[in-house]
């Protein structure tokens, strides 16, 4: 059996006397669509930037198909192949759509010590972009400055520059939070489109967005894996109703 | 979307615009044309040259630094020594002096990659500072106080550059400004030069891209340092004089000046508050010596204040309506 996509042993992270991420072990398999649920303080965030290598673990591994990226810098787990997106938009705002996925597409593919040719000058960057810019409908707006876009097509290129890095395990950052009503479908789609083969952690608030996409369900309480299994399981266990009924269904 | 409109929008900032040649003939002609003032027009070009390496450090990577002298001075006791060593060709003691400038930078450019903006002035200003001493305390090699005087050689053995050639001189600092502009531009629009911008944009998410910020910044650093020191080293040549006054704390302050009056992050920025600055100070200080930095203060304040989008946005409504909405009370 080959290594899964992601997995986490052991994982701990203290700040202080506090635990925000206590003994986490997940696993994900190629092209997992897994969620990571848990209310306001349970550890997400923490989790997260422990697993793109912003946040360094107190003990516990992170292994990429395998491999140990522990202490791997967060830049240097992305080109293996672990992208994410972020769930405060993260995008150059004086760059237009088309310059900011040209400056992703190029990195991935190793040009960014090219020093002379102008970026958008490599045929393969750009068809690449214009692949990027037709799926997640940008095309209206591919040559504005980000700052002046809509929020729901921020949100877009927001998953598309993760995409852009060709990643093997994508994680989504509440890709959902605060797109108005009328944007959620575009979101939505884009989510759907997806690439089978890639491996996706949702982490998310909205749980109809949650139950409709995820395969396998991770539940975070206080740093710790309450409980993980199928939608249907968590939705069914008195432990996971009693940690939402006390916070309110959406928290 | 039409075919091609991807590229074409990525590739828009490659073409020389119209007004961009008219900006680059005209200063030829201009050296043609006023051959008494090709002395300042050469200390506009080369100070023009200095603020262009601190716009790609500023403007490009975002790095604010108050000792861009310190390469400055590298460059210009480089060729001075250089000259005086028996290497008296002019462009090959230029590049060798401004290579020397940029291995510094590329030395010095690890130092500014942790603390904030604070921390990189005073680091910047600390390492100006140092070379300045080490220039003073070393007057076997930068004759010391008394500064060293370079006896130049005709540039490719064929246009004197000395007292005599005045107007070569001129145009040696044209070609040499002209040629570190044009690779500088692009230089900003290569992916490498996208990627830079994109770090001053936001850092984070140029991380969860795969890019890693120290290599980057090192290298536009170190870029900026040899052209620092190529503007360096050609004040040397083209005064035919070094003094310690290369790494003084004002050179860095009046470059700064001059950029942020020209306006960062496009190249031209700098060539223009150059100009603005040294002919300001040239045209004012001759009526009044004593003031002529008012004229130099009261803009930047009102630049930096009001803001350059507004005053432009302000010119271009009084162009649009005859200078009526200069009036008070008229209708826009």
């Amino acid at each position: 059996m080959s290594a899964p996509a992601l997995e986490t042993r052991g994982l701990a992270r203290r700040f202080g006397g506090l635990v925000a991420t206590d003994e986490v072990s997940l696993r994900l398999e190629e092209g997992a669509r897994h969620a990571l649920i848990g209310p306001n303080g349970a550890g997400k965030t923490t989790l997260v930037n422990l697993l793109t290598g912003t946040l360094r673990p107190s003990a516990g591994q992170v292994l990429l198909e395998g491999v140990d990226v522990t202490g791997l810098a967060s830049h240097a787990r992305v080109r293996r192949g672990l992208a994410r997106t972020f769930q405060i938009n993260q995008l150059f705002a004086n760059l237009t759509p088309a310059e900011s996925l040209c400056l992703a597409v190029g990195e991935r593919l190793g040009y960014g010590r090219r020093f002379l040719p102008a970026a958008g000058r490599d045929p393969e960057v750009v068809s690449e972009v214009e692949d990027l810019i037709a799926r997640f409908s940008l095309g209206d707006v591919m040559d504005l400055k980000t700052r002046t876009l809509a929020y729901g097509k921020q949100r877009l290129l927001e998953i598309a520059l993760a995409l852009a890095c060709r990643p093997r395990v994508l994680l989504l950052d509440e890709p959902a939070a605060g797109v108005p009503e009328d944007e959620r479908a575009d979101i939505l789609a884009a989510l759907a489109a997806l690439p089978a083969d890639v491996t996706i952690m949702l982490i998310e608030h909205d749980m109809d967005l949650v139950f409709s996409f995820a395969r396998r369900i991770s539940v975070l309480v206080a740093g710790r894996v309450l409980m993980e299994g199928e939608p249907k399981e968590v939705a069914a266990d008195p432990r996971v109703r009693e940690v939402y009924l006390g916070e309110g269904k959406d928290a | 979307m039409p075919a091609g409109a991807v590229a074409a929008h990525l590739n828009r900032k490659a073409r020389w615009r119209p007004a961009e040649i008219v900006f680059w003939l005209a200063i030829p002609a201009l050296i043609f044309a006023l051959p008494s003032r090709a002395l300042l027009i050469n200390e506009i070009l080369l100070a023009g040259l200095f603020a262009l390496s601190l716009d790609l450090v500023l403007g490009y990577a975002g790095i604010v630094s108050l000792g861009q002298a310190a390469f400055f001075g590298v460059g210009a006791y480089g060729a001075g020594i250089l000259a005086n060593a028996g290497i008296g060709e002019p462009i090959l003691g230029l590049v060798i002096a401004s290579l020397i400038a940029g291995v510094l930078g590329l030395v010095t450019a690890p130092l500014l990659l942790r603390g904030s903006d604070l921390t990189r002035l005073m680091v910047t200003l600390g390492i100006s500072l140092l070379l300045g001493e080490v220039a003073n305390a070393n007057p076997w090699a930068t004759g010391g106080t008394d500064g060293l005087s370079i006896a130049v050689k005709p540039v490719l053995g064929l246009f004197p550059i000395d007292f005599n050639g005045q107007r070569n001189a001129a145009l040696y600092s044209l070609v040499v400004l002209f040629i570190l502009f044009a690779l500088a531009r692009r230089l900003v629009q290569s992916p490498f030069g996208l990627s830079v911008h994109a770090l001053k944009e936001n850092r984070l998410r140029s991380g969860a891209l795969g890019i890693s910020a120290a290599a980057r910044f090192v290298t536009i650093y170190a870029i900026a340092a040899t052209y620092a020191g190529a503007a360096g080293a050609l004040v040397a040549q083209t005064t035919g004089l070094v003094s310690l006054d290369v790494f003084d704390f004002h050179r860095s302050a009046d470059v700064l000046l001059m950029l942020i009056i020209g306006g960062v992050g496009y190249l031209y920025g700098g060539l223009i508050g150059a100009a603005f600055f040294i002919a300001l100070r040239d045209g004012v200080s001759s009526a009044t010596p004593e003031y002529w930095e008012f004229w130099i203060g009261l803009p930047l304040v009102v630049l930096v204040l009001v803001g350059r989008e507004r005053i432009g946005a302000f010119f271009a409504r009084a162009v649009a309506t005859g200078g009526a909405s200069l009036i008070p009370g008229a209708p826009p």
